[in-house]
């Protein structure tokens, strides 16, 4: 009758990898529309882009590597991989410069360690470092918030970006730099944050939209945890990570540097926290492990910030801490039952 | 009240339990032939003791081992022993295994039993009973009850804990048997507190069998037990787990390496009490069994008290044939832990708690293609032994044996949790059954080099001792030798017993010769 | 210059004296690599590797003067073992010592063809076989480790090697194929 030995148990499983990776992409979505409210359609361009391309090369390498082509495509940790990389590129980026990142997201980041679930890297946050210190021009050319310069590019003008042979300087007048890199410029030059903070671009809190960016991703995180999708070991230690340092700090002298609140809402925290540390193929798999690990990162993001070369930290942090993940998983094993 | 406490992890399954309640306890008519295994149990094989065309009595010892552990094997009805043979067997391999086949007379006689006065037996004796009715656990894990109790008796009990969890989805058998068998489970657990002497007793009862609980509390008030609890506990999966209840109960853990009664405690299925109490009153042997019959592909499921040795083929045919399509998939056990069967002659053991009658197209196969693991530790928050199932298969994957076992493979209680949650659908229980498969056999293969190894080097060491012996006698030899030679001689030296033999014969030859002429 | 001199002289001197006693201390007794060697060889003393039995090839693997492939009552899995161990790579089994059966053997005795002539006896490397001179003899199965040694020395030929006898307990759950398969074909 039955001629192939299966195993137990005979119950179909209740989750699905595919459903899991649709519940991030679902939990991205008011982030990104915040994005685009406040930055204009280059970001969605930029996601529609990045996703074709992250499936032409997950489609082109499966087949090299004579793997089962559909149903890996099916399982959407592509589109993920892809939408979380075009998040971290400045809004108005020329198509090659995604292509370019996208391959390595997809070549360098995921497939050449072995496809999904053997990479110990995260891939888009791989694509984007490659990235930023390959061309740091583009990497860098930032532009103001609709709610600052009072309008964002058309659809068309977005589309003449991306895809022609546009010089940036048309639009000059739009760029500046990010808040947490005029922050960082700032102190550098021994301006007081209080001096700073005086500039348009900022808001109540952090950067003027980033900040209702950032609510947009903190709900996502919500609703990822509500799913069950991710635990809240790490955002929270994460959090608290970023949010301790700038703390400490900012009690210690408030005018070299900025408030917790501001770390918190400037940047990639929210989303690091919720979306791209929590890449459970590349994070810390025991719960204390994943304490460490969040805590690790969010002190890192802030020792980045405040300290190192660049304005932002969370991709370096994310990989820093990706190398650390067997030490940490070896030395977090839990207690098995029955052992003393 | 009792403090309940958790164990980690686990799962709420949805039941499966009111199809199969639906009927009662039925009575399974006798089938034509019956096929009893001669082992049933975890342990040594036993000895057939009947022969081909012997006649056998219901309850006659059939097959036994004069080993310490005791589960003989008895005659289930009256019969003629019509093979001895290799049959197909309850096992998850398929394979077939040594049965004793007996062709049913359906007059059902019985060997004369002598009942005894259950009161007035020791504890000693009760336990000698038990052992000869061949009692195992009928929980499903079928370890002989009788050296059970000789240790948890030597090793003090403080609980006894009766288990009446029953947590798998879909069986029912032992909801049925407390539902009908309320005064024999107590009666059971009595002789157990005679025999174990605990300072109390907690009967586990998962919340999903109101009327089970409400019998067991009826027949516990008409005769009361002293120090004795019904505890309703939790309907969570595997709460009926050995450890887990035990965990549950008293928030204790079995340390690793040990066994529960190293611990003062002492777990017993519902349906093991029912069986020591018809041992112990009525001098019956374990010939029967509840067993549930269930799944989308049966007529008419339910619950049947079944003689051990009958085919499956045969209960299907009471519980009304198949429901759809004849074939489909046969599970003996639950969903979450039970096996497939190759085939539906195989006969109902005394470990036969649930037999599943799938339709093909609802078993999950295993699939030509799962999802990689993607580290996302679900399996970590159900596994309740605390592993850490995604390491144990990335080890196991690798066969990095040694690996597998610094994680604590061997702690794995097979539950399935992990698998049933795992969103890339891989099959981890059966990568750890594997991986436990190899880890056995190497240690298995290690113990026999071990002895070839112990057997070599002594025999190389009698060859050397013996070398030396004979070149010490040689050596002795020799000398003698030259001391008589460096000796003066003492006369005529003697004659020469060969050519001395040879002129005798020539002589002879000689005699005869002439004789002749 | 000259106190240059006498210091690095001094702590030669000190490391000379902590070394010189490590050795005295921690001395290990014999050669542990043959021993854990020979830990990891089947130990069915067939010779089937040319060395004459397992500690020979053993002590031959340690000196150098034998590659990890030429046992084939351990197959791959030992080959395995022994890379690991020695932290070499692993081989493929060398085919021109025999071939690596899955099932172990085990001889048996015609005991109707059997003349009682004790060579076999004789032969046996780990003594699983039992019998005296014109008695019939009979194989210790439990003992016996399928290395065919007694097969050339029977006069009446009456040894047959024959796969042992597999229980339902010796029965092996086997992985999911599929991705070690597609990690294979990879």
């Amino acid at each position: 009758m039955t001629s192939v030995i299966v195993s137990s148990p005979f119950v179909a499983p209740g989750n699905k990898l595919r459903r899991l990776m649709l519940q991030v992409i679902i939990a991205l979505l008011p982030g990104t529309l915040a994005y685009a409210w406040h930055f204009g359609p280059g970001v969605i361009i930029n996601i529609v882009l990045a996703v074709l391309f992250a499936l032409v090369f997950e489609a082109g390498i499966l087949k090299l590597r004579a793997k089962p082509v559909m149903p890996h495509l099916a399982d959407y940790s592509a589109v993920v991989a892809a939408w979380l990389f075009a998040l971290c590129l400045p809004m108005h980026s020329p198509w090659w410069l995604v292509l370019i990142g996208v391959g390595f997201t997809m070549i360098a980041g995921k497939h050449l360690y072995g496809g999904l679930g053997f990479n110990p890297f995260n891939p888009a946050m791989v694509g984007y470092v490659v990235l930023l210190i390959s061309f740091p021009r583009e990497m860098t050319t930032w532009y103001l918030p609709a709610s600052v310069s009072g309008e964002t590019l058309s659809l068309t003008d977005a589309l003449r970006y991306s895809f022609g042979n546009v010089d940036i300087g048309q639009w000059d007048a739009l760029s500046s730099a990010t808040p947490l890199d005029q922050v960082k410029t700032a102190v550098g030059q021994s301006i007081s944050i209080s001096e700073i903070r005086t500039s348009p671009v900022f808001g109540e809190f952090g950067g003027k939209g980033w900040e209702w960016i950032a609510l947009g991703w903190f709900i996502g995180g919500l609703w990822l945890l509500l799913t069950r999708t991710i635990r809240w070991h790490i955002p929270a230690a994460l959090l608290g990570g970023v949010l301790g340092m700038a703390t400490l700090f900012y009690l210690v002298d408030p005018e070299i540097y900025a408030s917790p609140l501001f770390h918190l809402l400037s940047g990639a925290v929210v989303i690091g926290a919720f979306f791209i540390a929590t890449d459970p193929v590349t994070a810390a798999t025991t719960d204390m492990g994943r304490v460490v690990y969040g805590f690790l990162i969010g002190v890192l993001i802030y020792i980045i910030r405040v300290w190192g070369g660049y304005p932002d930290g969370v991709a370096f942090a994310v990989l820093l801490a990706n190398m650390c993940v067997p030490l940490i998983d070896y030395y977090t094993q839990p207690r098995t039952y029955g052992e003393k | 009240m009792l403090k309940l406490h958790h164990f980690h992890g686990g799962l709420h399954l949805d039941g499966h339990k009111t199809e199969s309640l639906g009927r009662g306890l039925q009575q399974a008519t006798l089938p034509e032939r019956l096929f009893l295994p001669l082992r049933q149990h975890i342990g040594e094989y036993n000895k057939p003791l009947v022969k081909p065309g012997e006649r056998v009595l219901k309850g006659q010892v059939i097959a036994a081992n004069p080993s310490l552990i005791c589960a003989a094997v008895h005659a289930s009805t009256s019969g003629v022993v019509s093979a001895i043979g290799d049959y197909q067997v309850a096992h998850p391999s398929g394979q077939s295994d040594t049965c004793i086949v007996i062709d049913v007379d359906g007059k059902d006689e019985a060997v004369e039993s002598t009942p005894p006065d259950p009161g007035e037996l020791t504890s000693s004796e009760m336990i000698e009973r038990i052992c000869r009715a061949g009692i195992v656990g009928l929980g499903g894990a079928a370890f002989p009850t009788s050296p059970k109790l000789s240790r948890g008796k030597a090793n003090g009990i403080d609980t006894l804990i009766i288990n009446g969890v029953e947590c798998e989805p879909y069986i029912t058998c032992d909801d049925i048997l407390m539902r009908h068998y309320a005064a024999e489970v107590l009666r059971g657990t009595g002789y157990l507190r005679q025999i174990l002497q605990p300072s109390r007793t907690l009967i586990g009862i998962e919340d999903n069998k109101p009327e089970a609980i409400a019998e067991i509390s009826r027949a516990l008030a008409q005769n009361p037990l002293a120090n004795t609890e019904i505890i309703p506990i939790p309907t969570i999966y595997p709460s009926g787990g050995e450890k887990q209840l035990i965990q549950i109960l008293t928030g204790k853990e079995v340390p690793h390496g040990q066994l529960a009664f190293d611990i003062g405690l002492f777990c017993q299925n519902v349906g093991t009490c029912v069986a020591i109490t018809r041992a112990l009153e009525k001098d019956e042997p374990l010939i029967s069994r509840v067993v549930t019959i269930t799944g989308d592909n049966i007529g008419e499921p339910g619950n049947w008290e079944v003689r051990l040795g009958t085919p499956i083929s045969h209960l299907i045919e009471l519980a009304g044939g198949y429901g759809h399509a004849a074939g489909g998939h046969l599970v003996m056990g639950g969903p979450m832990m039970g096996f497939s069967l190759s085939s539906h002659q195989v006969p109902i053991v005394k470990a036969s708690n649930c037999i599943m009658v799938m339709r093909e197209e609802t078993i999950p196969h295993a699939p030509g293609y799962h999802d990689e693991c993607i580290r996302c530790s679900k399996c970590t928050e159900v596994c309740p032994a605390q592993l850490l199932p995604q390491q144990l298969y990335w080890h196991a994957r690798a066969q990095a044996w040694e690996r597998t076992q610094e994680f604590h493979l061997f702690d794995c209680i097979e539950c399935g949790c992990c698998s049933a949650v795992c969103p890339s659908q891989i099959p981890l229980v059966q990568y750890y059954r594997a991986a436990k498969s190899e880890i056995r056999a190497a240690q298995k293969a290690q113990f026999k080099s071990d002895r070839a190894r112990v057997r070599f080097e002594f025999r190389e060491k009698r060859l050397l001792l013996k070398q030396q012996k004979d070149e010490e006698r040689r050596r002795l030899k020799r000398e003698a030798l030259q001391k008589k030679r460096a000796s003066p001689g003492t006369g005529e030296p003697a004659p020469d017993p060969v050519q001395a033999a040879l002129e005798r014969v020539k002589a002879r030859k000689k005699s005869i010769q002439e004789e002749s002429q | 210059m000259i106190l240059a001199i006498i210091t690095i002289s001094a702590m030669a001197g000190l490391f000379g004296l902590v070394l010189g006693y490590a050795a005295v201390r921690f001395k290990v007794e014999g050669n542990p690599v043959v021993d854990q060697i020979d830990a990891l060889l089947p130990q069915t003393q067939c010779g089937q590797c040319t060395y004459p039995g397992c500690r020979p090839y053993a002590e031959a693997i340690a000196s150098g003067e034998a590659p990890i492939n030429q046992c084939p009552p351990g197959g791959q899995a030992t080959i395995a073992a022994l890379a690991s161990l020695l932290d070499t790579e692993v081989l493929e089994l060398n085919a021109e010592h025999g071939e690596h059966l899955d099932v172990p053997l085990v001889a048996v005795i015609d005991e109707q063809t059997c003349i009682g002539c004790t060579l076999c006896i004789q032969a046996c490397p780990v003594d699983a076989i039992l019998g005296a001179s014109k008695h019939m003899h009979t194989v210790i199965a439990e003992e016996c480790t399928g290395c065919k040694l007694c097969l050339p020395p029977c006069p009446v030929d009456c040894i047959d090697m024959i796969p042992s006898q597999q229980t339902i307990d010796d029965w092996k759950w086997s992985a999911p194929p599929d991705l070690l398969q597609e990690m294979q074909d990879a």
